[in-house]
C-alpha cells in the first residue's frame, strides 16, 4: 500500500465519506489513489477556498469534521482563508495538502510553499509527514486533536515522495472522542450563589454550546432567566420562548443590549466575548458579575473580568446549574425586558430588509440557512426565527465575503434531505460565484441561493454613510453587476428575480417550489442600512435604535465624490 | 491590575522542527515581549526544555500560559513565580583595560568569582554566572572601564527541591505517546486546580 493509500483508508476508518478539494501535481498520488477507495466521495470545487468553506459549511451543520484538500503552494495557500474562519469559529476542520518531494522542500521547488509555516498561527496544529509509516498515525492524531476540546482546523501536510512511499504498519482505528473536563464543584456552587441573588440576571450563549440546547433551555426555564444568544449561537434557545432576548452587539437588539447594560448578573457560555459582542469593554455590562462558562481555559477572563469562571463542558455545566435552580419571580425585571422586547421593529417598506425577512419567514425548522458577509448577513440574523441549533451557519469570527454559497452546498450535500438556503449579497456572492458550477457538476438540488441586490457594498456603504460624510469610496456595484440570473443559467441553475414588494411573493414560491438547486434576485433599494448598531468602540447603551432619517440621496460613487469636494 | 515585572516560564515542548516558531509566534501575536529565552534538551529524550522570561503583569503571564496549554507540542508548563527555584544566566564581558586598570579590573572580576576566557592586548573577557542581580552588579562595575561586547545566555530555571515538589504548579497538555513513558505527566484535570483562585 503507499503513502496516499493509507491516507485514504486512514479517512475511510474514520467514517469520513466526503472531501471537497482541488488536485494537483504535488497531491497526484492522493487523487490517483482516490481511484481504489469508492466509500469516499471527493467533490470537486471550483476554488480551493470553496472546498474550505464547503467543509466548514458540513462541519457546522452536522458538528462533525469537515475535510478538505489541495495541492502545494497556490493551491495549499488558496485553502488560508477557510483555515483562519475556521479557526475563529471554532470549526473541526482537517485539511490535506500535497507538498514538493521531501528532497526539495526548502529549495523554493516549483510549486512549494511552506503552508505549516503560513498557517501556523491559524490552525490548531499542523503537520509535515517526514515517515509514510507516521503517515496514518498522525491523519488519526489530526482528526483527533480537531475534534477535541474547542474544536478547530488541523493541517497536514504530505510531501510527494511520502504519498508515493510504500507503507507496510497498520491502519489506526479512530481515537475515542476525549471526554471534557466536568466543572469544578466548587465553581458550580458559587455561580449558584450569584444566581440565587440575582435581580436582573441574564443568560447569554454562543457558538460554544451549540451542543447544550436542550440543557440551556431548561436550564433557562428553571430559574426563569431569560436568554440571548450571539450571532454564533442563534439556535440554541428557540426564539419562539417568551424568554428569548435576541442577539446582542452591533447590531443585536434593543432587548438584548439593554438587558446586558442593566443586568446584575451574567452568565455567559461557551462564549468568547467578541469585540462585536461586547462594544465598548470598559462599558459592557458595567453592573453585571460575570459567570463564564467556558471549555477553552485561555477564553476566561481573556477580554472580560470573570467573577465566577466555571471550565467545562457546557452541557454538563447547564445541567449542574440547573439542579440548584430557585425560581424568583422578578415581575420588574420581566416589565422591563417585556418592554424593551417590543421596541423590536419589523421592516415594512421595500429594501433589504423587507426581502430578506420574506425569505426567513419562509424557512422551516429544519431549513439551513447559510449567508454571505454584509448587511445581510445581519439583517438575516435578526430576523431569521431559529428554533433548533446548527440551522444558521454564517462566518462569524473572520466575517469572510465568499463564505456562503459554498458553506451552503457542503451543508446541503452533508444534508440532502434538508433544504439548504442562502443568503447573500451581490458582493460577496461574486467572490465564489464559480462553485454554482459544483452545484451544477454533482446535481445538488437543495441550495436555494438568494442574492440580496443592492448594488453596492451595503455595509461598508453603511458606515461611509454614517461615519465618512457619505463619502462612498469605492463600493458602487451597480455598472458592474452580471445579470445574475444569466449567470446562473449558464450552469443550468434555474433563476428568478423580483424588483418590488409586490413580485416577491410569487418570485418566492417558484424559486422555492423549483426541484433544482435554484438561484433568486432580489433587487432592492441602494441605501438601506441595518438597525440597531452600535457604532464602533460605543458601549452597548450607546445604540442607535432605529434609522436615522436620510436626507437627500446620492447614489452612485461620482456624484458622491463631487459633493464633498465642494464641502 | 499587578505591577509589570518579570516573570519566569518554564515549558517543556516536543523536540520537533517548528516547536520554538510556534511557541515565539504565539508570544507575538498576542503582543507579550519575551525578555530572554533559552532552550536546551532535556533527561527525557525528545523533550526540549524552554526558560522564557516575559515583561508584564500576572494576568499576562496566566493568559500567556492558558494559550500555552493549548498547544499540542506543549508538555509542561512551570510557572516559576508559584514556586522557590534557581536560576542561572552566563554572561561574556569583554571590558577595555589599560596598563593603569588592568590589575583593578581583574580584582572586581576575583570579587565576582569570574573567570578570564580571554586575554587580549586592550581588552580582556570574563565569564559570569550566577543569578540577574549578579550579572548586572558585575556590568555595573566594569562598566567606568568601558565595555567592548557583552553577550548574556539568557535565563534558565528549575524549581528547588525534588520533581515530586513541582505538580502543584504545573500546567501541561496531554503529551503524545511517544513520550508518556518517560515523562510522568498529570492527567488533564488536575489542571484546573492549578490555578486555584480561577477555577
Ligand atoms: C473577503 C472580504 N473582503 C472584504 C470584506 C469587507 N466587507 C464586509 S461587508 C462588505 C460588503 C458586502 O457587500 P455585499 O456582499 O454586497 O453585501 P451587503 O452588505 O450589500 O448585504 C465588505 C466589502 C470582507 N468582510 N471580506
Amino acid at each position: 500500500m503507499t503513502g496516499a493509500k493509507a491516507l485514504w483508508a486512514t479517512l475511510a476508518s474514520h467514517g469520513i465519506s466526503t472531501v471537497f478539494g482541488y488536485p494537483g501535481g504535488a497531491i497526484m498520488p492522493v487523487y490517483d489513489a482516490l481511484t481504489f477507495y469508492p466509500e469516499v466521495r471527493h467533490v470537486l470545487a471550483r476554488h480551493e477556498q470553496g472546498a474550505a468553506h464547503a467543509a466548514e459549511g458540513w462541519a457546522k451543520a452536522t458538528g462533525e469534521i469537515g475535510v478538505c484538500m489541495a495541492t502545494s503552494g497556490p493551491g495549499a495557500t488558496n485553502l488560508v482563508t477557510g483555515l483562519a474562519d475556521a479557526m475563529l469559529d471554532s470549526v473541526p476542520l482537517l485539511a490535506i495538502t500535497g507538498n514538493v518531494a521531501s528532497h526539495l522542500m526548502g529549495t523554493d521547488a516549483f510549486q512549494e510553499a511552506d503552508i505549516t509555516g503560513i498557517t501556523l498561527p491559524i490552525t490548531k496544529h499542523n503537520y509535515v509527514v517526514r515517515d509514510v509509516e507516521e503517515l496514518p498515525r498522525i491523519v488519526a492524531e489530526a482528526i483527533r486533536i480537531a475534534r477535541s476540546g474547542r474544536p478547530g482546523p488541523v493541517l497536514v501536510d504530505i510531501p510527494k515522495d511520502i504519498q508515493l512511499a510504500a507503507f507496510q504498519g497498520e491502519i489506526p482505528a479512530p481515537h475515542a472522542r476525549p471526554e471534557a473536563p466536568d466543572p469544578s464543584p466548587e465553581s458550580i456552587e458559587r455561580a449558584r450563589e450569584l444566581l440565587r441573588g440575582a435581580r436582573k440576571p441574564v443568560i447569554m450563549v454562543g457558538g460554544g454550546s451549540l451542543d447544550a440546547s436542550a440543557e440551556i433551555t431548561a436550564l433557562a426555564h428553571a430559574w426563569g432567566m431569560p436568554v440571548i444568544t450571539t450571532l454564533m449561537g442563534l439556535g440554541v434557545f428557540p426564539a419562539s420562548d417568551s424568554l428569548w432576548l435576541g442577539m446582542p452587539g452591533m447590531h443585536g437588539s434593543v432587548a438584548a443590549n439593554r438587558a446586558i447594560s442593566e443586568a446584575d448578573v451574567l452568565l455567559g457560555i461557551g462564549l468568547r466575548f467578541d469585540d462585536r459582542v461586547t462594544g465598548r469593554v470598559n462599558s459592557f455590562a458595567p453592573n453585571a458579575s460575570i459567570i463564564h462558562v467556558d471549555l477553552d481555559a485561555a477564553e476566561i477572563g481573556k477580554i472580560i473580568r470573570t467573577h465566577v469562571p466555571v471550565r467545562g463542558d457546557a452541557r454538563v455545566a447547564a445541567r449542574l446549574l440547573a439542579e440548584g435552580a430557585q425560581p424568583t419571580a422578578r415581575p420588574d425585571w420581566a416589565a422591563q425586558l417585556s418592554e424593551w422586547q417590543g421596541r423590536t421593529q419589523m421592516p415594512t417598506d421595500w429594501g433589504a430588509g423587507y426581502a430578506v425577512k420574506a425569505v426567513v419567514d419562509r424557512l422551516r425548522p429544519d431549513d439551513i440557512l447559510s449567508s454571505d458577509v454584509g448587511q445581510h448577513q445581519m439583517l438575516a440574523a435578526q430576523l431569521a426565527r431559529f428554533e433548533k441549533p446548527r440551522r444558521w451557519i454564517n462566518s462569524g469570527g473572520l466575517g469572510t465575503m465568499g463564505f456562503g454559497l459554498p458553506a451552503a452546498i457542503g451543508a446541503g450535500m452533508a444534508e440532502p434531505g434538508v433544504r439548504s438556503v442562502v443568503i447573500a449579497g451581490d458582493g460577496g456572492f461574486q467572490m465564489t460565484a464559480q462553485e454554482l458550477a459544483t452545484l451544477k457538476m454533482y446535481d445538488v438540488r437543495n441550495v436555494k441561493i438568494c442574492i440580496i441586490n443592492n448594488s453596492f457594498l451595503g455595509m461598508v456603504r453603511q458606515w461611509q454613510e454614517l461615519f465618512h460624510e457619505k463619502r462612498y469610496s469605492e463600493v458602487w456595484l451597480g455598472d458592474s453587476n452580471p445579470d445574475f440570473i444569466k449567470l446562473a443559467d449558464a450552469y443550468d441553475v434555474p433563476g428568478y428575480r423580483a424588483r418590488t414588494a409586490e413580485e416577491l411573493p410569487a418570485a418566492i414560491d417558484a424559486w422555492l417550489a423549483d426541484p433544482k438547486s435554484a438561484l433568486l434576485e432580489l433587487v432592492v433599494p441602494h441605501e438601506h442600512g441595518v438597525f440597531p448598531m452600535v457604532p464602533a468602540g460605543a458601549a452597548l447603551y450607546e445604540m442607535i435604535e432605529t434609522e436615522p432619517v436620510k436626507t437627500a440621496a446620492p447614489t452612485p460613487q461620482r456624484q458622491a465624490t463631487e459633493e464633498t469636494s465642494e464641502a | 491590575m499587578t505591577e509589570a515585572r518579570d516573570q519566569l516560564l518554564s515549558i517543556l515542548v516536543r523536540d520537533e522542527p517548528r516547536v520554538l516558531t510556534r511557541i515565539t509566534a504565539l508570544f507575538g501575536r498576542r503582543g507579550y515581549n519575551i525578555k530572554s529565552l533559552s532552550v536546551g534538551s532535556t533527561e527525557h529524550p525528545g523533550v526540549s526544555r524552554m526558560t522564557i522570561v516575559v515583561n508584564g503583569d500576572r494576568g499576562v503571564v496566566e493568559q500567556a500560559i492558558r494559550q500555552l496549554e493549548k498547544l499540542h507540542d506543549v508538555v509542561k508548563i512551570i510557572d516559576h513565580s508559584l514556586e522557590k527555584y534557581v536560576d542561572r544566566e552566563l554572561v561574556l564581558v569583554k571590558v577595555a583595560i589599560t596598563p593603569e586598570s588592568r590589575v583593578e579590573v581583574r580584582q572586581i572580576a576575583e570579587d565576582f568569582r569570574s573567570r578570564i576566557v580571554d586575554v587580549g592586548r586592550h581588552a580582556l573577557t570574563f565569564e559570569v554566572t550566577g543569578d540577574e542581580g549578579k550579572l548586572t552588579a558585575f556590568i555595573e562595575q566594569m562598566r567606568p572601564f568601558g565595555i567592548l561586547e557583552t553577550m548574556r545566555t539568557g535565563r534558565i530555571a528549575l524549581t528547588r527541591g525534588s520533581n515530586a515538589d513541582i505538580p502543584t504548579h504545573v500546567y501541561h497538555q496531554g503529551a503524545t505517546q511517544a513520550l508518556q513513558p518517560t515523562l510522568q505527566v498529570e492527567p488533564r484535570e488536575e489542571r484546573a486546580r492549578a490555578v486555584p483562585n480561577i477555577f
